[in-house]
């Protein structure tokens, strides 16, 4: 209890102690008293600079409590935490697509949340083209929290902890959709995963190096898999096809583009953290690495629109050893950042006091 | 008659830029723009199933929803200069009559020759994130799964209609890959006059029979509903002519 409580604390003092930051750097964005927000050494800078949307303390906490709050679903049941968990880089574990109210099955796995300031368009067909934006489609979608705006709205007013809290982060009780969308960004748009045994090897932090299957996993990547996911965000945010199906049941960017070249492609995700935001692939039909690599091994499917660079040999795909296989999974295992996927600051506070009480 | 600065519920006003065309006060005016909605020329009735509207094709029709943004409303004086009003856009909604007299205050005094809107919101706006006012998403006029604004919402029944319960839903919108902004404009045959406190007004009448006829045929059999793409340009097509017409203007003069 007292050392869960000092996590507590140490988060706070996280968040309280960034502001060491503030003058240092020019991407960081100064709140006043603190900074949330900086982008990390290895990093281009961001998208999202919280223009119109300026970052406090109290939006952000503001955000954090409206993102694991049910109350913003029809039947008060789901938050957005019930489909983006912490722990699988909020991800959601297990579910091949997204688990929404009255247990309703949506088509699509749920991505994880991370880096989000990085892109310029959202969802696996890149539909959403603002991240103030990109809770919309949960909140009224009915397989998902089935709510309308008004009504979450309304709640809000009603709520005297919430008047208290927009009145905190944003001055004023006229709780509206537009405050509401730029608290919960400045909650998602604060998730920044950059600390993990990667980055610090390649900021060259003190003691850390890859071993040697993590080395030569890396110069595996590089060759082979780094085209489409792009370091340092491990996506080059583009839409492409793997090869999953020869005609998609899902029509990914083509619904966007009304283009049939488009038919099946899907934004390339980050594999940052990708060793626990499993299942994998747009619709999750992977539950593991090895099946994954194992597909672009010797599983690949030949769609028309198949990205060129699985095609210059005879059959589609990249082809990987088992060694290989290890060693690329080795390195796919650095990019975990176990500092985010525990970082306190980014927990349920409901959680952390009721363990207290 | 004294007019105060009337804000309806979904007018957004540009906060900062409205006040700053307020303050040259003396030498500005109101203008108000009445809607009135028909098909055909036959007063345009909600939800009502006596109502026997026909498209181009000669499919029955009812309409149940019927609304559009207009935006970047355009004064153009006798000497050539454009007047922009500030306001972001406004949202007409033939089931919400306070939307159906929009009054626009501090309007430079002066004389002109012609008017332009946009139907619809322009590229800046679709792309700007969460927003408020006429802008605001709890309006159902926002894409959530491919964002963007919908220009115009037309729903209702046709017994052609293949559609579940024979719906018809057209929601015209989308700007980047099929473009459905369209422009209205119009020459007054007489200058319109703005001045004083008493207001000017224009009269609009905007045709809903506008999106099914002109240069596409539509058959409800086969097109029933749009979602932004490529249907959404035939409909803009149709409609870029003919939706509006000023059917009456009155002049802004002093009070005394
Ligand atoms: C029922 C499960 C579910 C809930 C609840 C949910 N989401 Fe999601 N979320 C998804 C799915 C599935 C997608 C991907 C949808 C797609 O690609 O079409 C997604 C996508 C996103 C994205 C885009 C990520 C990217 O990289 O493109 C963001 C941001 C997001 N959700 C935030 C939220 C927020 C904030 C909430 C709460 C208001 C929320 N989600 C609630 C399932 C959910
Ligand atoms: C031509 C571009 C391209 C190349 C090269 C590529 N990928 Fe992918 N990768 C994608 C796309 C696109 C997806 C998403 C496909 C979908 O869900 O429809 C994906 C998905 C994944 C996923 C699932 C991630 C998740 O969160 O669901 C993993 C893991 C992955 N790739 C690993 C690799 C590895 C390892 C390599 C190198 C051996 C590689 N990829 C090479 C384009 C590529």
């Amino acid at each position: 209890m007292k050392i869960k409580l000092l996590v507590f604390a140490a988060g706070l003092l996280f968040i309280a102690g960034v502001n060491t930051f503030s003058g240092l750097a020019d991407n960081a964005f100064n709140t006043g008293d603190t900074v949330l927000f900086k982008t990390p050494e290895n990093f281009p800078s961001p998208v999202y600079t919280f223009q119109g949307n300026p970052l406090t303390l109290n939006g952000f906490k503001l955000g954090r409590e409206l993102f694991y709050d049910p109350i913003l679903s029809k039947d008060r049941s789901i938050s957005c935490a019930n489909c983006h968990q912490q722990f699988a880089a909020f991800a959601q574990l297990d579910h091949p697509v997204s688990h929404g109210v009255d247990d309703c099955l949506g088509t699509r796995n749920t991505p994880a949340l991370f880096n989000l300031a990085w892109q310029q368009e959202f969802m696996w067909d890149g539909g959403v083209n603002h991240i103030e934006v990109s809770p919309l489609n949960a909140l009224t979608s009915d397989c998902e929290m089935a709510n309308n705006l008004p009504e979450i709205v309304d709640r809000l007013k009603k709520s005297d902890k919430y008047i208290a809290l927009f009145q905190q982060a944003f001055h004023t009780t006229d709780i509206n959709s537009q405050l509401l969308l730029k608290a919960l960004t400045q909650f998602t748009g604060t998730l920044i995963s950059a600390n993990a045994k990667y980055d610090k090897v390649m900021r060259h932090e003190e003691g850390a190096q890859f071993d040697s299957e993590e080395a030569a996993g890396y110069t595996l990547f590089k060759a082979k898999c780094a085209a489409c996911h792009r370091e340092p965000l491990f996506t080059d945010l583009s839409y492409r096809s793997n090869g999953l199906d020869t005609r998609s049941d899902d029509a990914g960017r083509d619904t966007i583009t009304h283009q049939d070249a488009d038919h099946g492609l899907f934004k390339v995700p980050s594999l940052r953290n990708v060793e626990v935001s499993g299942p994998y692939m747009h619709d999750g039909r992977f539950d593991n690495l090895a099946q994954v690599l194992e597909h672009y091994n010797a599983g690949m499917a030949s769609p028309d629109n198949l990205d060129p660079l699985f095609k210059p040999a005879t059959k589609p795909g990249i082809t990987l050893s088992m060694q290989e296989q290890t060693q690329l999974t080795a390195f796919l295992k650095t990019l975990t950042d176990h500092e985010f996927l525990t970082d306190p600051a980014f927990q349920d506070t409901h959680k952390n006091n009721e363990q207290y009480e | 008659m004294k007019k105060s600065i009337f804000l309806s519920a979904i007018v957004c006003l540009l906060a900062g830029a409205i006040t700053a065309f307020n303050t040259i006060k003396a030498d500005s005016g109101e203008l108000s723009l009445n809607f009135k909605h028909v098909v055909n020329g036959v007063p345009l009735k909600l939800n009502d199933n006596s109502a026997h509207y026909a498209n181009a094709n000669n499919d029955e029709y009812t309409v149940s929803t019927f609304k559009y943004y207009i935006s970047n409303i355009t004064l153009t004086t006798t000497k050539g200069k454009d007047v922009v009003i500030p306001n972001i856009c406004f949202l007409i909604n033939a089931a919400d009559p306070a939307s159906l007299k929009q009054s626009i205050t501090g309007v430079p005094a002066g004389k002109y020759k012609g008017i332009s809107f946009t139907i619809g919101v322009d590229s800046a706006r679709n792309f700007a994130g969460a927003q408020t006012g006429c802008l605001d998403p709890a309006n159902g006029m926002f894409w959530t799964w491919n964002s963007g604004y919908i220009f115009l919402k037309l729903e209702g029944y046709s017994p052609q209609s293949t559609a579940k319960l024979h719906k018809l839903t057209f929601h015209v919108g989308g700007i980047k890959r099929q473009n459905t902004l369209r422009t209205f404009s119009h020459s007054f045959n007489k200058p319109l006059q703005i001045h004083g406190n008493e207001p000017a007004a224009i009269s609009i009448t905007t045709d809903a029979a506008a999106l099914f006829k002109g240069q596409n045929l539509v058959d409800f059999a086969k097109l029933n509903s749009t979602m932004g793409g490529p249907n959404a340009v035939l409909i803009a097509d149709n409609y870029k002519n003919g939706l509006f017409s000023i059917t009456n203007v009155q002049q802004g003069r002093y009070e005394n």
